[in-house]
């Protein structure tokens, strides 16, 4: 059997944003389950989150092909 | 066919798709030339013509949508509008402020309905290529996007001021600031714009690797695979379909996030001194 180990790296690597984007929706969902007139002002800080936590996520991809 | 060849058939090995899959050829056939000891192409390829197909249509849509502007508005005025409102009130306003967002929002619209489309064509049938799957058409956005933010921002607190402001974190004194500004530069005035290419790119790739690694693979087990293996094939291609619908989700997601990321990154600039 052959394969890249940078695969079994990147998926190792992926278990971070994964449980970190896991805890900025859990936050959100409990934050607008208490306040649902806060959801507009939430939804933002939420996306903007999990786009921070994801990036880590993708230059894990990118440097899983590139290396 | 002779059985040699129905076994080399069964026995022939799988190839995993691989990135070279993105490298498409240019249409028509394209010359080469050589650059810096590379090999290069020239010519007109696919995500090329997709992206001049997305931008007449873009403007096409939005141009006929506002020509004729009525009070009560017929469906294409309405969902001109809607749209056009969307971008405007959920990462216009929201984000950048009432005081100064409406200098920004013909940036916004452009830049979301641009990508989204070039997302779509993913999934639109005869095209079904990401457009920003190809690395150099994101970076083209990223500079864009850090070219106005920080001409915003050293527009508005002059050079020295806007470093000060992008570098040195509010409330913080002592020592630490030798830590801290090299650690902000970077992430602010470098990293941003890698990480909003290396985001949509990277989105839009793994997307459509995964596709075609469902298609390839449904085909080789169908195809290829022992008897008992050849219904795993229907069922990655039922996955197929499922990966199609939540390639749909994030590709409005990354549009979404990509704007959204613009406006912030706007109204940092132009934010007033802690």
């Amino acid at each position: 059997m052959t394969g890249s180990l940078n695969m079994i790296g990147y998926g190792l690597a992926a278990i971070g944003p994964g449980v970190g984007i896991g805890l900025i929706f859990a936050a959100y969902i409990s934050g607008v389950a208490r306040q649902p007139e806060a959801q507009g002002r939430l939804q933002s800080i939420a996306i903007l989150g999990f786009a921070l936590a994801e990036a880590l996520a993708i230059i894990g991809i990118a440097l899983a092909f590139v290396l | 066919m002779s059985l040699t060849a129905m076994t080399n058939l069964r026995t022939e090995e799988f190839i995993p798709p691989s990135p070279a899959d993105f490298d498409l050829p240019p249409i028509g056939g394209g010359s080469t030339f050589e650059f810096l000891g590379q090999q290069m192409q020239l010519g007109v390829t696919k995500p090329m013509l997709q992206v001049v197909v997305v931008a007449v249509f873009v403007f096409g849509f939005l141009f006929l949508a506002s020509r004729q502007r009525s009070l009560v508005p017929g469906k294409l005025q309405f969902s001109g509008e809607s749209a056009y409102g969307f971008v405007r009130n959920s990462m216009g306003r929201d984000i950048i402020g009432s005081q100064d967002f409406m200098r920004f929002v013909p940036y916004l619209v452009t830049i979301f309905f641009f990508i989204l489309l070039n997302n779509l064509m993913a999934s639109v049938p005869f095209f079904q290529f990401p457009t920003m799957g190809r690395s150099g058409m994101v970076y083209g956005l990223a500079i864009l996007s850090w070219i106005i933010y920080n001409s915003v921002g050293i527009q508005k607190h002059g050079f020295l001021g806007y470093l000060k402001l992008q570098c040195v974190p509010a409330g913080i004194t002592g020592p630490i600031l030798a830590l801290l500004i090299p650690l902000e530069f970077m992430s602010n005035l470098i990293v941003r714009p890698v990480t909003l290419a290396l985001r949509l790119f990277a989105n839009m790739f793994a997307g459509h690797l995964l596709l075609i690694l469902f298609a390839l693979g449904g085909e080789y087990l169908l195809l290829h695979g022992a008897a008992l293996v050849k219904p795993v094939g229907i069922l990655a291609w039922l996955l197929f379909i499922a990966v199609a619908f939540l390639e749909l989700l994030v590709q409005f997601l990354q549009a979404y996030v990509f704007t959204l990321l613009n406006a912030m990154y706007i109204s940092g600039a132009l934010a007033d001194e802690h």
